[in-house]
């Protein structure tokens, strides 16, 4: 097995560490971070196993997939924080409200 | 706090215990995929020739897939949208810059500017691109605006909103170009293709340096008509 | 006219139209209602190829999949971009009264149509999209907009309900992502037309499968992950919260269709059942909350909870005239659903609220958005000759022919909770309030838009053979009633 499927099992981990941060954390700042780190799992897992087969050059479509999902996570991170303090703004706190579940 | 917490304990360990499955499972299923597999690879290396670039991750980007590309930088545009329908007013303290700020600044933007063209050069042969090109005009941006320049209000307007959109602007225009000259959407005529993509990647560098900047700044430029 | 590129500009024609609206703001109505008539025309073209010549597939670059990108037009796609393009027409039009001269005044309306623009170009270019990837891209200028245009409200609730949307959202689609990321390690393409011939059950496929079908899950809203929809839709400007229950939840059902009938044909029945029981749950649950609600549009708001339910009763049913009621619910509920959130709209730009104890003969201050409210109801309760009708109708056939009786029980009972809170809404705009309180006149556009998306729920019922005959260009359900 080459070191790719190492790379790519890391990756899952980042994913699965930031879905848990995402769950716990309530501050909006740590939920944004949380959602970057579960992409660069992603990430990870698409470049890393695009060079698995060993002794050839690496696979570069998926390369050009993580550039498009790195500008679409930029993107979504500007709006998030940009919306982040909006709610701080209206709300007094970059929290969510609990949940109302009735 | 510590009574949240307290009653949150079980719901936490839950959690962690289904996330350890779940990461289980993916690793799992990341470790039975094929230990060989060239995906692409091939047909992308047999039609380098014909893509108008050699380092294939760009004829990826900007010929291959270059529709992906172009809805992406749609995307990049809508989330500037979204910052300026959000805030109007910005909430930046101004605070004047201090000398090691200033002194640099001036020293690092113009190289900035010219590594930015470099990387979008180089973009054709080796790693490098729009992309790239662009976060480094971003961070020339970025530098200049803690130093407090902004942009002046007399281009503030129309010309601020053109250079933002001219990345996606040129793509289109190409595009439409192409198919009324009988092509398909965005089926570069392979003579002509190296130029129309570094035509395409020079106004997204653009685009997409002044799209970032105007991120971090985070809010719409005062007036302008 | 047959050579034209018409899936192309039906993708350019409202992204060049988002573009000129961003450019030249104070012409931004005029650009964007332009824009919508064009679309329109546009995917009218697209339909009459479609009819005429069948299923279109289109290799953007000329390269072909798995190197290049394909779009693909057959039936399915076409009806999901006509009723994009009926309703985005209608709330466009709707629009340009409620923003102008509503409390949003100019400086919204400026943010609204470049926003709603990309919007319209993200779902046509998702409806005709054959490839996972680029599926994701969609996906994502879909939300973003969607998260944008709520906030566009402004105030506490809708900063916050479109900070939890984006949330959401953006989990939903990582979710999807690294599904892609699977699928395209283990067969090399991200095609759908090619990995459904190449694919087989492994551990990463099943693993893909969930992942993709867990996201577009939450991002459909489907019970119990559809905490987020209520406080985003109800909180969003009225012809924002139309188009995100007509349109915006409806996308990402729509892949999860193909992928489900295309790339994963294998999946168990058990996965089928668990989907329809969540189904089942979904229609108990938002009709049971929409009769407590106070608030007209966060009534509304659980009702499309409840909709939603119904779709996904035709997984357990697994046949042709299953998939068809589904659909046929999805397109009667789209123009229903918008009717009724701007007929809410209207009474809250009449009366400045939309407490439903306090509707105050509305009936009698305001005939064209009752009646319309009132038609829509028809249509959601599924009483003939609506379109909700034939669309239960149709499960209800799908159900006794399985043997599955039982999904019918769902559907009556559904309909009986939404004639419940029809009629309490109803009940209320015939009496006088309370409160009497200060009336503003409604521009005469949206009073009449509302209406005219109403009927239209309701003349769906009597275009049925049209409309189903157009599902089975391309055939994308006869494999699944093979399989």
């Amino acid at each position: 097995m080459s070191p790719a499927f190492l790379y790519a099992l890391v990756g899952v981990g980042l994913f699965t560490l930031g879905l848990y941060a995402l769950i716990v954390h309530a501050h909006l700042l740590r939920k944004i971070l949380a959602i970057n780190v579960m992409a660069s799992g992603v990430f990870l897992v698409l470049v890393a196993l695009a060079a698995r087969t060993q002794g050839a050059a690496p696979d570069p479509v998926p390369h050009a997939m993580v550039i498009t999902g790195i500008v679409v996570a930029v993107s979504a991170t500007a709006l998030a924080l940009a919306l982040m303090l909006r709610v701080r703004a209206e709300t007094g706190r970059a929290e969510l409200a609990e949940e109302p579940l009735e | 706090m510590t009574e949240r917490g307290k009653k949150q304990l079980p719901f936490r360990l839950l959690l962690v215990a289904l996330l350890f499955v779940l990461t289980a499972g993916l690793g799992y299923a990341v470790l039975t995929l094929p230990s060989q597999a060239p995906g692409l690879s091939n047909p992308v290396v047999a039609n380098l020739e014909a893509s108008g670039v050699s380092n294939p991750v760009t004829a990826v980007l900007l010929n291959f897939r270059a529709y992906d590309t172009l809805l992406e930088l749609g995307v990049l545009l809508l989330a500037l949208f979204g910052v300026w329908s959000l805030a109007a007013v910005p909430e930046c303290r101004e605070s004047p810059p201090g000398p090691v700020l200033d002194g640099l600044s001036r020293l690092l933007v113009p190289w900035l500017i010219l590594v930015a063209g470099y990387l979008l050069w180089a973009g054709a042969h080796a790693p490098g691109g729009a992309f790239q090109a662009g976060s480094v005009l971003a961070a020339a941006g970025v530098l200049l605006l803690l130093t407090g320049w902004r942009l002046d209000t007399r281009f503030s307007g129309l010309p601020l909103r053109m250079s933002l959109v001219a990345g996606l602007g040129v793509f289109v225009v190409v595009a439409v170009v192409l198919i009324l000259m009988g092509g398909r959407l965005l089926e570069y005529p392979p003579s002509f293709a190296g130029a129309l993509i570094l035509l395409i990647e020079a106004a997204a560098t653009l685009s997409i340096g002044m799209t970032l900047a105007a991120l971090f700044l985070g809010a719409r430029p005062e007036a302008g008509p | 006219m047959s050579d034209i590129h018409w899936p192309v500009i039906v993708i350019l024609l409202p992204l060049a139209g988002g573009v000129a609206c961003f450019l030249w703001p104070r012409r931004s109505v005029l650009l964007g209602l332009l824009t919508a008539l064009g679309v329109v025309a546009c995917v009218a073209g697209l339909g009459w190829q479609v009819v005429e010549q069948g299923a279109q597939r289109y290799a953007v670059g000329g390269w072909g999949a798995p190197l290049g990108i394909d779009l693909y037009a057959d039936g399915l796609s076409l009806l999901m971009l006509t009723v994009t393009a009926v309703v985005g027409l209608g709330i466009s039009v709707y629009s340009s009264g409620y923003f102008e001269r509503a409390r949003y005044g100019q400086d919204r309306a400026r943010h609204f149509w470049p926003v709603w623009m990309f919007l319209w170009t993200a779902l046509n270019a998702l409806f005709l999209s054959a490839d996972i990837f680029n599926l994701y891209v969609t996906l994502e200028l879909l939300g973003l907009a969607a998260v944008v245009l709520v906030a566009l409200a402004g105030g506490a609730d809708a900063v916050s309900g479109a900070m939890r949307y984006l949330l959401v959202s953006l989990l939903g689609s990582l979710f999807y992502l690294l599904g892609v990321a699977l699928l395209y390690h283990s067969f090399g393409s991200v095609d759908i037309a090619i990995l459904a011939e190449r694919v087989e059950p492994s551990p990463a496929v099943w693993a893909a499968m969930g992942l993709m079908i867990a996201g577009l899950l939450l991002k459909t809203a489907l019970f119990p992950l559809h905490f987020w929809l209520p406080s985003a839709h109800a909180s969003a400007p009225a012809p924002v919260s139309a188009l995100l229950s007509a349109l915006v939840v409806k996308a990402s059902f729509y892949i999860l269709l193909r992928l489900w009938l295309e790339i994963f044909p294998f999946a168990n029945a058990a996965l089928a059942q668990l989907l329809g029981l969540l189904g089942a749950a979904a229609v108990f649950w938002g009709g049971f909350q929409a009769l407590r609600q106070t608030r007209l549009k966060m009534l509304i708001a659980y009702s499309t909870v409840a909709q939603l339910g119904y779709l996904f009763l035709a997984f357990p049913l697994a046949s042709i005239t299953g998939w068809t009621g589904a659909l046929y619910m999805l397109l009667s509920h789209a123009a229903a659903k918008t009717a009724m959130f701007m007929a809410a709209g209207n009474t809250l730009y009449f009366g400045g609220h939309d407490r439903i104890a306090d509707l105050d003969r509305a009936v009698q201050r305001m005939p064209l958005t009752m009646t319309a409210f009132a038609l829509a109801g028809i249509s959601i309760m599924g009483l003939p000759p609506s379109g909700g009708f034939i669309a239960k109708w149709l499960l209800l056939e799908a159900a006794i022919r399985s043997g599955q009786w039982w999904w019918g029980g769902v559907l009556i009972l559904g309909g009986l909770l939404s004639a419940a809170w029809v009629f309490k809404v109803v009940g209320y705009a015939f009496t006088r309030s309370e409160a009497p309180h200060e009336a503003r006149a409604v521009p005469a556009t949206m009073e009449w838009t509302a209406l005219l998306m109403a009927v239209l729920a309701i003349l769906l019922g009597l275009f049925a053979p049209w409309l189903l005959a157009l599902l089975e260009i391309g055939s994308p359900f006869n494999r699944e009633n093979a399989g």
